[in-house]
């Protein structure tokens, strides 16, 4: 294997042997026979059930409950209202800071959006529980729901995402729509979509003392910790979380959500372990969704198609009682030189569950409309929409000015194109059809996504017999980081897989950071090859320290680390296994640790982003509007790739989640009473099968020597951004009709 | 109280009996029932299970040519019976178009022409509905409801009856066995359904206690192998309702139309069967001009019933299009995508 030459990686550890391989899922036979185990399918001695009752109101207040006929029901144990839950610690509405969202814990009888939980009902059985909650029969005092992005008063927020501006502004906007001389000017409109794992919200909950244990799945088993702790006001250390897979979180299964809180409350209670799962329509409020977005865009040219403006604004919502606003405007940020840009937010308070981070929150949305909006630029430009892209490829971040640390966006479009076959593709729309008559369209779109990086730490072991061990607290929520992780960590350790252990997924390991942003494999990765790298250092002292060995005298980074053995690096002839070094110096095992996070220095010097393209073909029925996408292609470049079938596998993820973005997700919301009406998978469609046949993603090259050590990019949700746009396009180019509503609808399309 | 009885009759005459019983309802493929129950949608204080009864689960050819379906009869078992399949491809691939496979593997004959509506508001109990609770008024009446009924509707409810099965063999004169209490009796399946009037709650015509038995086809059905299609409109390609769906088949001599059938689904309480327009394609070539005057006809009473009149040109299309498919014969093997337009050419003008 090619040793890779990374800037910042201790010399002596020789990356290659295990990254980069395709190696299957280490859990995929537990997974394929049904005997992974996730948290629901915990069942301690003695536990009971708890089941929600939840608001069907979006305003108002709960006035009776009839606690006393679910208490009759045979087999309730205890029926949890706010007049007998246990006082938390600390104030469930308090937001200490802004990663702390406010949660519904029956702190009192106001609902502030439908399936609100308003009681819970324990009971020795599921059926009773579920029974029991059905008999509360609860009694609103209902005031009317402010249900739709004009129903209230708009706002600026004081920030968007996870804490940035609202409003940023490069260069004059209106002087350069002023000089332009082709302009358009567009709104785009996104639904509110709702995260929908696989697996729903659940917990296992069992107090020993103030000692708790939990079975429930998360994206950031620290920070979890961390919440429940102060929640309880019980020291983190005293929280022992479970949580080796999630059946997806999307983002929504990151901050220990209300109703696993409430599923801890119960136990405590009770004074006996309580599992609690979400019901499907029940994931329709309480842990979060994206917002709605009407984004408004107004681009400008100059005679030779060079943008002159670009100006993003965006209108979404947020809860009643907190805050987290869509940072879509931000999507137009890092893409297309532009010598003014600006975007901004307002946003109205709506009577629903508070939005929260969902795969690409911000990116997806806006990204949609920011590469529709391109491809109007160019049509009004006469331009070809690679051209166009290419003729505003920005060279540095346009924004900031910074260079990129790496990005390989045309190479992404150079073989995306090629493999797509987009050089044949007539400029004006409506021009092929197939064999049956449908009309073809062709559309694409740029991905982007930031290369980010939590804190991660970790920590490793190297055994006399020649094995190692690393342990880090990390998440695998399906993406694989069971596999890609112990890869980074066999290659840290210099040994082969078989010979390396790697222990993940619970909370008494050392805290890998939050699985989320697509910060994952980078962070946990980073400080897994810093682990590796301190105990390899500690081994090679005792090795180039001791006469006897025939390294000696060989410093730190004359040292290769590979197969279980230290070679000379400049004479591979002189090397010993670990074993022989372990053994001669009397040790069982000698341990590491490391640390991963972004490098401040590198941070303030360069713009970190993944990059990718994505061509679509669609097929439209001509009468009827009924699209179907017959080809998706994407290239992107990302970093190093850990492996390369995991890496597919999220980016066919994330460009499925595209056509879902694009043709099909959408919370249908009763406008009068808030209700979300299609909550199931039935109605809320994402797409089967069928809806695509030919999906391709092609791994481009890219080395990036400041991301980190490794050069990893993340690739959990660019898969979405440029897909979602690129199909919106391609179905213009097959009808000549601009839809600028997503979903893309048949009703919409139907006189194309 | 969810509280139900449960019994397993083991003969059609328990099986009955059982069924007569008020709040009693029948169990087969269960693949709608349950989530109904479930959801606190429906409540029968009885449940039948017939899922075992003896002998309504054959395919049984008549000596007139035509076929008696027993009720138990699973969905993907009579797609897949393939003298079926060649004398009725239309209804094969209505069956074929509907739900999942495994839905398929369970759903019944009996269950699927029993099947509720997918109105939202019927399925979410805070909503009102007369369906569910005669009298409380119908949310789906400015509500969210651009998938809901162009025909037939009322004031009272403007739901539409899901089923694909039952558009081609409404198409095509099925009959619907039922046993009940009083004994037997046999009812054209174009009757069967209710339309919503000021009763929505009433969706059948069939009587407490009386249990199907088998749909039926007669021969002349058979007729119209060559040129019969079933074309379903979705919001993803598969594993979705129909927005609405059209049967289509034809008699052809020659360059005439000696005879027409012309069902629509997705846009009533019940499978809607445009007559006068099966009528005006009489002796008429099957040519685009013609087809589009018969589908002119077959909307000519539609109306919306909300933010759905798209589904107005929608059906008049399809319809178009269900009878160009037709013409232009029954293909030799049911599409990969059933159903669907993206299975095969157009052969509009």
């Amino acid at each position: 294997m090619p040793e890779i030459a990374l800037s910042q990686a201790p010399a002596h550890i020789r990356m290659g042997s295990s990254i980069g391989q395709s190696l299957t899922r280490r859990e995929g036979v537990l997974k394929t026979t049904g005997t992974a185990r996730f948290a629901a399918d915990n069942h301690p001695p003695g536990m009971v059930y708890a089941v929600l009752a939840v608001s069907s109101i979006a305003r108002g207040r709960v006035t009776s409950l009839d606690v006393a006929a679910a208490k009759a029901h045979s087999g309730v144990i205890e029926v949890m209202t706010p007049a007998n839950t246990p006082r938390l610690a600390q104030d469930p509405d308090a937001k200490l800071h802004p990663f702390m969202f406010r949660i519904e814990v029956l702190q009192n009888d106001t609902v502030r959006y439908v399936n609100q939980p308003i009681a819970v009902v324990v009971a020795e059985t599921l059926e009773a529980a579920t029974e029991g909650a059905l008999l509360l029969a609860p009694a609103y005092e209902t005031e009317p729901a402010r249900t739709g992005l004009d129903s209230n008063d708009s706002f600026i927020p004081q920030a968007v995402g996870a804490g940035g501006p609202a409003e940023e502004t490069h260069g004059d906007v209106d002087a350069g729509l002023a000089a332009a001389s082709a302009r358009i000017e567009a709104v785009y409109e996104t639904p509110a979509q709702y995260h929908n794992a696989m697996e729903p919200h659940s917990v296992v909950a069992a107090w020993d003392g103030n000692t708790l244990s939990l079975d429930m799945p998360t994206q950031a088993m620290a920070m979890t910790q961390g919440r429940i702790a102060g929640l309880f006001g019980i020291a983190p250390e005293d929280i022992h979380i479970r949580s080796p897979f999630l059946g997806g979180g999307f983002g929504s299964k990151a901050l220990g959500s209300g109703p696993q809180v409430l599923g801890i409350i119960a136990a405590r209670l009770v004074g006996r372990p309580v599992k609690l799962v979400l019901r499907r329509e029940q994931m329709f409020g309480p842990v979060g969704h994206r917002a709605p977005t009407r984004q408004t865009m107004r681009l400008g040219t100059d005679d030779q198609g060079a943008l002159t403006a670009l100006s993003h604004h965006v209108k979404t919502a947020t809860s009643t009682f907190d805050d987290f606003i869509e940072p879509a405007a931000n999507a137009s940020h890092a893409l297309y030189a532009s010598p003014a840009i600006k975007t901004s937010h307002e946003a109205v308070r709506l009577d629903t569950g508070t939005p929260l981070f969902m795969r690409a929150p911000g990116e997806a949305p806006g990204s949609a409309a920011l590469e529709s909006a391109i491809d109007e630029m160019a049509l009004a430009c006469g331009m070809d929409p690679l051209a166009f892209r290419l003729k505003n490829y920005a060279e540095v971040e346009p924004m900031s000015g910074k260079p990129f640390s790496s990005k390989a966006l045309r190479q992404c479009y150079e073989q995306g194109a090629e493999r797509f076959g987009w050089a044949a593709r007539p400029l004006a729309p409506r021009q092929m059809r197939d064999d049956a008559g449908m009309l073809v369209g062709w559309g694409m779109g740029t991905a982007v996504f930031p290369a980010l990086m939590f804190q991660g730490h970790a920590r490793a072991v190297l055994r006399q017999d020649g094995t190692g061990v690393v342990e880090i607290g990390a998440h695998d929520m399906g993406q694989g980081a069971w596999t890609a992780l112990a890869q980074i960590a066999a290659d840290a350790l210099g040994l082969d897989p078989d010979q390396t252990e790697f222990r993940s997924g619970t909370s008494d390991l050392p805290d890998a950071g939050i699985a989320g942003g697509s910060a994952h494999t980078a962070t946990a990765g980073a400080a897994i090859h810093d682990a590796g790298g301190d105990v390899i250092a500690k081994l090679a002292d005792l090795a180039t320290g001791d006469q006897r060995s025939p390294l000696f005298g060989a410093n730190n980074a004359g040292v290769i680390a590979r197969g279980g053995r230290l070679y000379r690096r400049d004479d591979e002839a002189r090397s010993e296994s670990y074993t022989d070094i372990l053994t001669r110096a009397g040790h069982a095992e000698i341990e590491g640790r490391g640390t991963g996070a972004s490098d401040p220095a590198a941070l303030s010097a360069y713009a970190m982003y993944a990059h990718g393209a994505v061509f679509a073909e669609v097929k439209v029925d001509p009468d009827f509007g009924q699209v179907r996408v017959t080809r998706l292609v994407g290239a992107f470049a990302a970093g190093t790739v850990v492996n390369p079938r995991m890496v597919r596998s999220q980016y066919y993820g994330g460009m499925i989640w595209g056509v879902s973005f694009a043709l099909h997700e959408h919370a249908v919301m009763d406008k009068r009473t808030g209700r979300p009406m299609n909550p199931n998978l039935a109605e809320y469609h994402v797409p089967v099968n069928a809806d695509v046949p030919n999906i391709e993603a092609i791994l481009v090259e890219e080395r990036d020597v400041h991301v980190n050590a490794l050069g990893i990019k993340g690739v959990g949700e660019i898969g979405i951004t440029g897909t979602a746009g690129a199909i919106a396009n391609a179905v213009w180019h097959a009808t000549g009709v601009r839809v600028r509503r997503f979903p893309i609808t048949l009703d919409q399309l139907i006189g194309a | 109280m969810n509280r139900f009885e449960y019994a397993r009759p083991a003969t059609l005459a328990e099986a009955v009996a059982a069924g007569a019983v008020p709040g009693a309802a029948y169990l087969a493929g269960g693949t709608n029932l349950m989530d109904l129950m479930k959801g606190g949608v429906m409540h029968p204080g009885h449940l039948v299970d017939i899922s075992r009864l003896p002998g309504l689960d054959r395919i049984e050819w008549l000596s007139d040519g035509g076929v008696r379906i027993g009720a138990l009869v699973r969905n993907a078992d009579l797609a897949h019976e393939t003298k079926f399949a060649r004398q009725f491809p239309a209804v094969a691939e209505a069956l074929l178009s509907g739900a999942s496979a495994q839905l398929r593997n369970a759903a019944t004959v009996g269950g699927n022409l029993l099947q509720r509506t997918r109105c939202a508001y019927f399925y979410d109990t805070a909503s009102a509905c007369n369906k569910r609770n005669p009298g409380a008024g119908c949310d789906a009446v400015g509500g969210e409801n651009r998938l809901h009924a162009i025909l037939g509707w009322s004031e009272h409810c403007i739901a539409t009856n899901p089923s694909d099965f039952c558009v081609p063999l409404t198409a095509l004169d099925a009959v619907v066995e039922l046993q009940g209490p009083a004994g037997r009796r046999a009812i054209p399946l174009e009757t069967f359904h209710l339309l919503p009037g000021s009763t929505p709650e009433r969706e059948t015509m069939m009587q407490q206690g009386e249990l199907i038995t088998a749909v039926c086809l007669p021969a002349e059905a058979a007729r119209f192998a060559g040129n019969a299609r079933y074309l379903k409109i979705r919001e993803r390609t598969s594993y979705a309702f129909a927005v609405v769906s059209a049967a289509a088949a034809l008699r052809l001599d020659g360059e005439t139309i000696v005879e027409a059938r012309i069902a629509l689904g997705g846009v009533a309480l019940k499978p809607w069967r445009p007559r006068t327009a099966e009528a005006m394609l009489a002796g008429a070539r099957p040519d685009p001009a013609v087809f589009n005057r018969a589908a002119e006809t077959a909307l000519a009473g539609a109306k919306a019933s909300g933010d759905n009149a798209f589904k107005i040109e929608l059906a008049r299309r399809i319809v178009v299009r269900a009878l160009a498919l037709a013409a232009a014969g029954t293909p030799e093997r049911v599409p990969a995508l059933p159903a669907s337009p993206f299975a095969g050419a157009i052969t509009h003008a």
